[in-house]
């Protein structure tokens, strides 16, 4: 996969910028290492919160969940020095929204080995929004087994819930309006690491690796 | 009804405007007196068509067509006379059936009809039918044939050939090996290995064209091919031709236009027998019939009802209906492209047919003293094929929304018009 | 991944271009979890009615499809319209019509004449799967048959595919030439020459008359079922003869490159072209087809009615 670029955007890296800024310009919320610091909170919370992570099994929802359950793992297994299971739960199959649009491509789900049932499975997601993607996500959690506790973990809370979910644990809450877009940069897939918070149009066409177009 | 015309500012096979003029049914010098007059300056006129196979399947499957609905699509499409195939039910093996179809035609009265006799009882092709008698009836036979199916086994088509010469009968053949075309369903070819459908060789239709043009010279007999689709049977044609034998040949419009590729979606409304062809027999096909090897353009209209035909493509019939399009796709095919003029069409579709069938009142040159059985046809207009419009009563029409040149606007039987405006008179 | 749409109905092999082939297999890999997993059930297809139209018997194929629609919660209606009630030509059109009564969104029809589901596309609203028309294809077949490859081989491009048997009359002959082409495989064609079709030279493969020549070069090889009738209308002498010229036998398995498979489509025919223990043995990979035909046919199911269908979407 190319890493995406976005188009018309003026790095400016430091300065916040009043949110009252050029429409046409997306601006950063989180820099790169703001990015680092708040998954290495969210580790720390989640040991913390689960006494240890002896029962704990990390899985990202795709695409960029992943990449960043895969971090936290990291970050995890470093504080604590135990292994800890990391997979992914594709949760196109039980989204509520299917018949909105043409058919979606599959994501990959992979059950760690050892399963889910009897651990905490600490769902991982870029952004939270609307909630039905989670609510998606526990629905096919539930048919891959019984875990004995489910906390979500976002890199940003942008509001608008349309249903009961609420984080566990969140890199940074972001208040947005509707109209507003929020692009999750991660160096594996897009070169650098960023959130960005831009005008509903900024030239990037929605695809269905774009999380925006999926909330 | 005016016994008496003056067509006004014609063009007598695409020559000069001149006036025709007609009465009492033939062809006159003078402007007859009390004449109704055509201002019809420009249409072009020929001689009436005369169709030498077309299937008006009555008696039998009248749901398909009548020998009523049949001939007025005949006369629509600008025919004076027409053939009509025996392999009705009973089959038109004997005078009594042949006279029945003669009659139902002259009760019509939209074109002449002259039934075509089976060379076989039943069409079996066992045992000859009796050809005399059909010879001697009313219906006055001299085309025989079993078309539908071909008269494979080649002693009773040697008999057949030998026999009628008593009465310069014609056995017109429908040249088909049965054992090489057992359940075939398309041409063979790219097309056929691709669809997935039993393939008819081309040497099915050649290998019996070569043994009835050898079998008719040995005999000193005659034998017309139906509807010849291949290229190797025009070679074979020409071949023959060229020894001097007794040899002629009909092509259908559909054989000159349309080629296998049009059953890739496997629509039954393109099946028909023998089938549809590559784009390199198409080429010969004209090739022949513009330089007089194909002597004749024959319609093989083959209504259908609904049921036979909107089905899967195996179980569906084979036949397409043309009487009302012929001409039209003749034009697209052979005068648009210059391979012909209007005198050439007016010989294949007139006068080399009736020549064939020994019918002496029709085909003749439009001078005074001629039967006056013609067509005006408007070389210029366009029209669009719409099968609901149809007069035949089946739709099984290959080129249903194409939009094909020229168009039929009177038809003249005897002096009398069959059509006028392009509607029935 | 970008967003590949695959054509409303699946009719023919040669429709899927080599990026929609893919989508198929990959989504089928996906999918192929749901095996080995407690729900084998997914609830993306709820509502939405899939109907198996089988003019031509099938307890395998029909199966299969069942179970795929059924896996991702489709309601599934099966009409068999073999039977001494139905004669042939006259039920395509009124069960087209009964069909749009229904409300399918899919229809899986398999029927003995080539082109039928071609016909009944014109005339439902639904998206129609070929499941084996006459001597035409059978898509789903081939889409299974190159995932089981794929699985096995690691891979498909430059594959050395080779075909055996009765190509003349196998849809599944058709099916798979054009998408183990399609997606980088060579694939030659071994049969008798009464047993290929004229105009075999414009299809993307070899062919050859001669199979132990072939094989030390493939690394699959596919053996076609032959039915002992075509020995009537004279396509081979006797099965004796065709056995032994172009039967799998366990010496000429020997010859075959270590890791080769076979593969059957079903049902087969033991002892005419595939001897027992071939069909038996660790190279044979037939039992796994049958698995693999339900993942595949799920991807096919939920690429076709997943989405939006094309009424349902405003432009």
């Amino acid at each position: 996969m190319t890493p995406a670029q976005p188009s018309g955007l003026r790095p400016d890296h430091g300065t916040e910028r009043p949110v009252s800024g050029d429409p046409a310009v997306a601006r950063p919320v989180l820099e790169e290492p703001d990015v680092g610091r708040a998954l290495t909170r969210i580790a720390h919370e989640i040991v913390e919160r689960n006494r240890g992570a002896g029962d704990v099994v990390v899985m990202g929802i795709p695409t960029r969940g992943v990449t960043l359950a895969r971090r936290i793992r990291e970050r995890i297994v470093a504080v604590e020095g135990v292994e800890v299971p990391v997979g992914s739960v594709d949760a196109t199959m039980y989204r509520d929204d299917l018949r909105l649009r043409g058919v979606r491509p599959l994501e990959e789900t992979e059950i760690p080995a050892g399963g889910i049932d009897g651990r905490v499975v600490v769902l991982v997601d870029d952004v939270l929004f609307s909630g039905r993607t989670v609510r998606a996500a526990l629905d096919a959690l539930s048919d891959l087994g019984r875990p004995r506790a489910v906390q979500l973990a976002v890199l940003i809370d942008r509001g608008h819930r349309e249903l009961p979910i609420r984080a566990d644990y969140v890199g940074k809450n972001l208040p947005t309006s509707l109209r507003e877009t929020v692009h999750v940069l991660l160096r594996e897939t897009d070169g650098r690491d960023g959130v960005l918070l831009g005008p509903a149009d900024l030239g990037r066409p929605p695809t269905a690796d774009t999380e925006e177009a999926a909330r | 009804m005016s016994r008496a015309w003056i067509l006004r500012g014609v063009r007598p096979l695409g020559a000069e405007p001149t006036d025709l003029y007609v009465d009492n049914g033939v062809l006159v010098d003078e402007a007859p007196a009390a004449a109704e007059v055509l201002d019809v300056g420009g249409l072009i006129a020929l001689p009436g068509l005369v169709d030498l196979h077309t299937h008006l399947r009555e008696p039998g499957r009248e749901d398909a067509e009548t020998v009523e609905t049949g001939t007025l699509a005949a006369a629509l499409g600008g025919f004076t006379a027409v053939h009509a195939m025996a392999n009705t039910e009973p089959v038109a093996d004997v005078a009594g059936v042949v006279e029945q179809v003669w009659r139902l035609g002259q009760d019509a009265g939209h074109c002449d009809v002259h039934p075509v006799g089976a060379v076989s009882v039943g069409l079996r092709g066992e045992q000859l039918a009796e050809l005399g008698a059909m010879a001697e009836s009313a219906a006055r036979v001299r085309v025989f044939s079993d078309d539908g199916k071909c008269v494979h086994d080649p002693l009773l088509m040697r008999r057949a050939l030998e026999y009628v010469k008593s009465f310069g009968g014609v056995i017109a053949q429908h040249a088909q090996d049965p054992r090489l075309t057992a359940d075939a369903q398309m041409n063979e070819g790219v097309e056929s290995a691709r669809l997935g459908l039993a393939g008819w060789p081309a040497v099915a239709e050649e290998a019996v064209i070569a043994r009835d043009c050898l079998l008719a010279a040995h005999v000193g007999g005659r034998v017309h091919f139906c509807h010849v689709s291949t290229a190797g049977s025009v070679e074979l044609v020409r071949w023959a031709k060229g020894k001097g034998w007794n040899v002629t040949a009909e092509v259908t419009p559909h054989h000159l236009l349309l080629t296998d590729e049009l059953v890739g979606s496997y629509d039954p409304v393109f099946k028909v027998n023998p089938p549809l062809r590559t784009a390199e027999d198409v080429a010969a096909l004209r090739r022949g019939l513009a330089d007089g090897t194909i002597d004749a353009v024959a319609t093989d209209h083959a209504p259908h009802s609904l049921e036979d035909k909107e089905t899967e493509w195996a179980a569906a019939a084979f036949g397409m209906t043309g009487l009302e399009t012929a001409l039209s796709v003749v034009v697209e095919a052979m005068l648009s492209t210059g391979e012909l003029d209007w005198a050439g069409v007016a010989d294949r579709m007139s006068v080399r047919p009736a020549q064939i069938g020994r019918l002496g009142g029709q085909g003749q040159p439009l001078q005074p003293g001629a039967p006056a059985n013609l067509v005006l046809v408007d070389a210029d207009a366009r029209w669009t094929v719409d099968p609901a419009q149809s007069a035949s009563r089946s739709r099984n029409t290959p080129y249903a929304a194409r939009e094909l040149p020229a168009r039929v606007v009177a038809t003249f039987l005897r002096g009398r018009p069959t059509v006028l405006d392009g509607k029935p008179a | 991944m970008s967003a590949i749409r695959l054509p409303r109905h699946l009719l023919s092999a040669g429709d899927l271009s080599r990026d929609e082939a893919l989508l198929v297999l990959d989504t089928a890999e996906e999918l192929a979890q749901l095996a080995d997993r407690p729900i084998k059930k997914l609830p993306t297809l709820r509502g939405r009615t899939v109907v198996n139209l089988f003019f031509e018997d099938s307890t395998r194929t029909r199966t299969s499809f069942e179970v795929a629609a059924k896996r991702l919660s489709a309601d599934v209606i099966n009409f068999s319209a073999k039977g001494s009630s139905v004669s042939k030509g006259e039920s395509l059109k009124d069960t087209a019509l009964t069909l749009e009564a229904m409300g399918a969104d899919a229809v899986v029809c398999r029927h003995s004449a080539s082109g039928a589901p071609h016909r009944l596309a014109h005339w439902i609203r639904g998206s129609v799967v070929n499941a084996g028309d006459g001597t035409h294809e059978h898509p789903t077949q081939a889409l299974l048959d190159a995932f089981t490859m794929r699985r096995r081989m690691g891979r498909l491009e430059g594959l050395h595919v080779a075909v055996v048997g009765d190509v003349l009359h196998s849809r599944v002959a058709r099916s798979n030439t054009l998408l183990l082409s399609t997606l980088g495989a060579d694939v030659t064609l071994v049969a008798p020459p009464t047993l290929l079709p004229v105009g075999v030279d414009s299809w993307p493969c070899a062919v050859s008359y001669d199979l132990d020549s072939v094989l030390p070069k493939s690394d699959v090889v596919m053996m076609l079922r032959v039915q002992r009738e075509r020995m009537h209308a004279s396509f081979f002498p006797t099965t004796r003869e065709y056995s032994r010229r172009y039967g799998l036998d366990a010496r000429r398995m020997a010859n075959l490159p270590d890791d080769a498979i076979v593969m059957h489509p079903g049902p087969m025919n033991r002892g005419v072209e595939i001897a027992a223990e071939v069909a038996d043995s660790v190279r044979s990979t037939i039992v796994e087809q049958v698995a693999n035909g339900v993942s595949v046919r799920m991807a096919v199911l939920y690429l076709l009615l997943g989405g939006a269908l094309d009424e349902e979407v405003g432009a």
